[in-house]
């Protein structure tokens, strides 16, 4: 067959499957209208290796060929809808995951866990030892926002109570970054996320460490048990997400390091996107809840209590069920 | 890259100068809608200080990936340089991949300019950054569809001679493409083929339109 009569025969084709195309593109498509577009894909391919085998026009031929690159991109593209697969992750698929990486998250929580109680009580026993890692400017800054006469606490303390909204972006914007950076440095064998989660363990441990030993003690402890729940998760989450990115380019097993590393991608991006849920309801739970000063700090220790037991129940309970979202 | 139609489609990695054009376009935009943004956030007090924060965080770290998973792969520079951001099978970008490839955005940048995104980016075939490995991610370039000139009138003749494909294919691309090259150098090149096809080397030119026009339509 000449290129011509090919061309004149099954141009309207090409022009229907262009038009299904830039529907799909737009996202703008029905599924009624969708009902003949594998065939006419299949045949647009078929059509594709006999001009090529015949030996049209390379014009012709790049003209098919972009038509199928389209076609297939819309044809084998992964499907995510965001509101299920949320959802899913939220009821169970968030717990089992943090459970089947239990080891970077042990390591992650020691370390962070570990720097934060060692500087603290070192910082208890010695109490210049805080002028060591944190500015003898901020330490007075802290003093003044858990000072126990203050109206309003937190990092915002000294403004006037009406704007949460502030404390709200600024906390949203500050731990999210913090916890982005834990993650992302991972990729340096893991040494940025270890640097990250030994470094915020220390400042946060001289900060509790030094308020505790000057009588701050209670109201910076009811002031941080509530959400400090979420946020302390998400930032050993975080970690340990950057932790398996190092870990699978420092021992890939039997996979290629690239291999390796986009694997253990996969699972790493979904701890953080969990951290970032945490974090959001954290940021939440400080600038409505945690600087309330007309609640007893006996109610505040509980709450926190139990918002602690809550997040460690869930991970270990949710998503075990036979009948769990899957 | 084949798919499972036994089709070979190709996709061309982007190298290192657009992509960094593109990202260059994207920097600039954002610096204004945060300088615009912050101006008007001004007026509003302290709820526009809370709402300032909050899209500063937006734009600093959701940006990329809202336009590459929204909109077909492409922040509006990479819209601009005709690029686009696919999976490593050619399939459009989703949001993890999208999400990872802009995180680990902050390890190539280290430590400084991009340094190590750059590294990583020359030294790999098809110009990968760090993010892009991880994520299993490619930039490529934007497919365009390129006008198909029409070609040069001439009556259809059949070839004095069983032509091979790719002789068909030559023939054919030097008729299409023909408005690309001088007069000269056209003359030039089809008297090369003046003995085979037993013409003048003259009339070659005008003998090898026939024989184009002659594989595309009825003779």
């Amino acid at each position: 067959m000449k290129q011509s009569q090919f061309e004149s025969r099954h141009q309207s084709d090409w022009q229907a499957f262009a038009q299904q195309l830039q529907a799909l593109e737009r996202g703008k498509s029905k599924p009624q209208h969708l009902d003949e577009f594998a065939g006419r894909y299949r045949h647009l391919c078929q059509h594709l290796a006999l001009a090529e085998a015949r030996g049209y026009s390379s014009l012709l031929v790049e003209q098919l060929q972009q038509l199928v690159m389209r076609g297939h991109q819309q044809l084998y593209r992964h499907r995510s809808p965001l509101g299920a697969n949320l959802i899913r992750f939220v009821l169970g698929g968030f717990a089992q995951l943090v459970r089947r990486e239990w080891r970077s998250l042990l390591t992650a929580s020691l370390l962070f866990y570990g720097s934060l109680l060692g500087m603290g009580l070192l910082v208890y026993l010695f109490p210049e030892l805080v002028y060591s890692v944190v500015d003898p400017e901020q330490v007075n800054q802290m003093e003044a926002m858990y000072d126990r006469d203050a109206s309003r606490l937190g990092r915002f303390g000294e403004r006037d109570s009406g704007d949460d909204w502030v404390m709200f972006g600024y906390y949203i914007m500050n731990n999210i970054g913090i916890a982005f950076q834990t993650f992302a440095s991972g990729l340096l064998f893991g040494l940025g996320s270890l640097f990250f989660l030994f470094f915020n363990g220390l400042m946060i441990g001289a900060v509790a460490g030094h308020l505790t030993q000057i009588g701050s003690g209670q109201t910076f402890w009811s002031f941080v048990i509530g959400h400090g729940a979420f946020e302390l998760t998400a930032i050993t989450l975080a970690g340990a997400a950057g932790l398996k990115l190092g870990w699978a380019l420092l021992a890939p097993g039997r996979w290629p390091r690239s291999e390796a590393l986009r694997l253990a991608a996969r699972q790493s991006v979904q701890l953080v996107a969990g951290a970032i849920l945490l974090l959001l309801l954290a940021a939440f739970v400080e600038a409505y809840w945690s600087s309330m000063t007309s609640i007893g700090s006996t109610i505040k220790f509980a709450v926190g209590g139990g918002l602690w037991l809550l997040l460690a129940s869930y991970f270990a309970l949710a998503g075990r069920g036979r009948h769990a979202p899957h | 890259m084949e798919t499972p139609e036994g089709i070979d489609l190709i996709l061309r990695p982007a190298s290192l100068p657009p992509r960094a054009l593109a990202f260059a376009v994207d920097l600039a935009i954002r610096g204004l809608l945060l300088g615009l943004l912050f101006i008007a956030f001004a007026l509003l007090g302290k709820l526009g200080m809370g709402l300032g924060a909050i899209v500063t965080f937006l734009l600093t770290w959701w940006y990329m990936v809202l336009f590459e998973v929204l909109n077909q792969g492409r922040s509006p520079g990479k819209q601009l340089l005709g690029l686009r951001v696919v999976h490593d099978d050619g399939t459009p970008v989703g949001w993890a991949a999208s999400l990872t490839r802009n995180l680990l955005r902050f390890v190539d940048f280290l430590p400084f300019a991009y340094g190590l995104g750059i590294l990583s980016c020359l030294n790999h075939p098809a110009f990968k950054r760090l993010g892009d490995l991880a994520a299993g991610t490619l930039v490529v370039y934007q497919e365009t569809p390129s006008p198909r000139p029409p070609l040069p009138p001439a009556e259809p003749l059949a070839a004095p001679f069983a032509l091979s494909l790719d002789e068909q294919r030559a023939i054919l691309a030097f008729a299409e493409r023909q408005g690309s090259l001088s007069d000269e150098r056209r003359q030039e090149v089809a008297a090369l083929l003046a003995e085979p096809l037993q013409v003048a080397p003259e009339q070659a030119q005008a003998q090898l339109n026939a024989i184009a026009r002659g594989l595309l339509g009825p003779t």
